[in-house]
């Protein structure tokens, strides 16, 4: 069957197993082929392929325990974030985490260690896993957690699904007053201005930016940032009225011949978005505040037939600043940075090939074309210069000596798979690009 | 009916795809589910997880279709008899296979068809008796007409579908409502690694809400997908000459 991430680049032809009862891995490791997990397929770029065999674990997606008292939730790694949104929310609970799309897996959350609007606070996903079930490569299953196999446990954390499979997971929920955001949206006229924004508002939960890309002179950099905080009651929990029907609203049915995309449509869209986010503080459902791309369905196909690209990169440092700028400089003249580049700063970061670290992480989607690939080409120079790094749930083409300059834990990362996977069991199209 | 205003709802093959999101539909839908399969013990963590997800109790059963001498005593096991039985019981083997190997031909049979004429046949004897209940059984557009790649199964859904049509005619003044489900494709472990054509094809979540939706509205036959229907009734139109020189 021919699988590919949500940038639909690579397509792969690859073999699919289906694990319906975590009880049945041990038949999973048994064939005598290659393996690597595979959630909701929303990583990006080639993680979740293996043309040998792809596991679906969207069958595993049982919830174990849920403690309504204390708030901590124990469930089966297929299980997705729209689902566990459901069933804790009315009980007044909220994931510790959740990135921009809630179509994913836990599973998937814990191996690409996702990051939200709240990382410089809160920190990433894997901050808050109290313990995890962990298939290995010679059929055992362990659990994990600081104090029991504490090494395995800090390794899967933004493993990519490359220590082993993840069966189930326990973590720690974060309470909240309602099913309200309160959001507040500020436009700064220049770079200058939206790093200065960060800033200043360190402390708020939620802070991303939307950053106009093609913007140039005066203009450049300028963006909106998002603040947002969980919400004081003004309705009860299980008020009707607060109830909207969960999924898309939208669908992009078929993939488009050509992308609509160009420099100048994503001009267009950026310039009226930019002019179209009056400064306002408004009361949002949840969803709305930190899923709007998830009400259409499909948004990935407005790419065209050979997929897109997502860019996403971190800069630290004292340089930070300037990196950011000049990277920024480069998407601009490369011209297709698309009408989704988002900018956050993040907080320290976690062990291995976790992503998050303290700096200004900047994505931005490109569909795949010959120029476009050469503008990578060029971002990865910067990049380097800075010893930034690329996210790894995101990429499909980044060169081995970028990722292993942008990830100073990589050797050992590469230590611990040849001590538990001497025969490379488990393997995926990105492990044998980037021999991980 | 089960306490004060709890309705129940008996899944017969409950080890199929389409069984866990339909019994969380029907938990969360404030009814007390059973699920019934062989291996019940291999229910429990879905007994835990509707629990999480409802606040229910549910419970598991063990049930073997074939097993048409304990279907009696099955059914006595219960207590009460539920408001509705939902047999999602069913069994796909190669064509290829069946055609050439009687015995696999003679279990697909008994698993679609001669199991469920003894278990749904009994649980309409109690309902009929009761005056109420609803009874719905996962059929296929498979026994819609036979063809070349798939006669042998769809032989013992044509069987299934023409006996709950007959039962449906017998129990109708009985206030006992008969609903009969036509899948298309459905991504399910029956169909892995087949290519389907993935406009024509549900996932077990859409079956699910498919199957729930025909209960509420009581509804008789109903095809998933619907375009289903307006193929098969296409299909069903060509004339046998014409028909049998096709590769369907």
């Amino acid at each position: 069957m021919i699988l590919t991430g949500w940038g639909r680049y690579p397509a792969i032809d690859c073999k699919i197993e289906t694990l319906r009862d975590t009880s049945d891995i041990s038949r999973i490791f048994e064939l005598d082929r290659s393996l690597i997990a595979r959630g909701n397929g929303r990583a990006y770029g080639d993680a979740a392929l293996n043309p040998e065999t792809t596991l679906l674990m969207k069958g595993c997606d049982r919830f174990l325990e849920f403690d309504p008292e204390a708030g901590s939730v124990e469930c089966e790694a297929g299980m997705l974030l729209s689902d566990l949104l459901e069933i804790i929310v009315p009980h007044g609970w909220f994931p510790p985490v959740v990135p921009g799309t809630k179509f994913v897996t836990i599973g998937g959350l814990i191996a690409a260690d996702v990051h939200g609007k709240n990382h410089h606070v809160d920190g990433s996903f894997g901050r808050h896993i109290e313990s995890l079930r962990l298939a290995l490569p010679d059929g055992s299953v362990v659990t994990c957690s600081h104090s029991e196999n504490d090494e395995l446990f800090a390794a899967t954390i933004g493993g990519m699904g490359l220590t082993g499979i993840i069966l189930s997971a326990r973590f720690r929920l974060r309470p909240v007053a309602s099913k309200f955001i309160d959001e507040t949206i500020i436009r700064a006229p220049s770079l200058e201005a939206l790093l200065s924004l960060f800033n200043a508002h360190h402390a708020a939960t939620y802070t991303v930016a939307w950053i106009d890309c093609l913007a140039r002179g005066p203009n450049f950099g300028r963006g909106v940032m998002i603040l947002g905080e969980h919400a004081m009651p003004d309705r009860p929990f299980n008020d009707n009225k607060s109830r909207r029907k969960p999924g898309p609203r939208l669908s992009v049915p078929v993939e488009l011949p050509i992308s609509p995309l160009t420099r100048m449509t994503i001009g267009l869209f950026n310039e009226a978005y930019y002019r179209l986010q009056k400064p306002r503080v408004r009361r949002r459902f949840y969803d709305d505040y930190f899923f709007p791309l998830d009400i259409v369905q499909n948004w990935n196909r407005i790419y065209g037939r050979r997929g897109f690209i997502q860019y996403q990169c971190v800069i630290g440092g004292k340089d930070a600043e300037n990196g950011l700028r000049r990277i920024l400089e480069l998407v601009r003249d490369v011209g297709l940075g698309s009408f989704l580049a988002v900018l956050k700063k993040l907080g320290p970061g976690n062990r291995y090939l976790s992503f998050p670290m303290n700096g200004y992480t900047l994505a931005v989607d490109f569909p795949v074309r010959v120029a476009t690939m050469d503008g990578l080409t060029r971002l990865d120079a910067v990049l380097s210069e800075h010893a930034g790094r690329i996210y790894l749930a995101k990429d499909a083409r980044a060169p081995r000596n970028l990722i292993e300059r942008g990830y100073p834990d990589i050797e050992r990362f590469r230590e611990l798979r040849r001590k538990i996977d001497p025969n490379r069991k488990i393997r995926s199209v990105l492990s044998e690009r980037l021999g991980l | 009916v089960t306490g004060a205003g709890t309705r129940s709802i008996l899944i017969l093959g409950a080890h199929s795809d389409v069984a866990r999101p339909l019994a969380r539909i029907y938990a969360e839908d404030g009814y007390k589910v059973i699920l019934a399969a062989r291996n019940s013990n291999r229910l429990s963590s879905d007994l835990a997880d509707l629990r999480i997800r409802s606040g229910q109790e549910s419970d598991a059963r063990e049930f073997d279709v074939l097993d048409t001498a304990g279907h009696h005593s099955f059914l006595d096991g219960l207590g009460e008899l539920p408001d509705t039985v939902i047999s999602l019981v069913g069994l796909m083997t190669p064509q290829a296979r069946a055609q050439s190997d009687f015995a696999a031909a003679d279990l697909m049979i008994r698993s679609n068809y001669l199991g469920l004429v003894s278990i749904l046949g009994e649980v309409a004897n109690r309902m009929e008796q009761r005056g109420s209940g609803t009874i719905i059984g996962v059929s296929s557009v498979a026994g819609d007409r036979g063809r070349a790649t798939n006669y042998i199964y769809g032989s013992a859904k044509a069987g299934l579908t023409a006996f709950m049509s007959g039962l449906r005619n017998r129990l109708m003044p009985r206030r006992v409502t008969v609903i009969t489900i036509k899948p298309g494709f459905v991504r399910t472990r029956m169909t892995a690694g087949l290519a389907l054509p993935a406009a024509l094809t549900a996932t077990p979540e859409e079956l699910a809400r498919a199957i729930r939706h025909a209960h509420r509205k009581k509804r008789l036959v109903v095809y998933h997908r619907r375009i289903w229907r307006l193929i098969i009734s296409i299909v069903r139109c060509l004339p046998e000459r014409v028909f049998m020189r096709m590769q369907l």
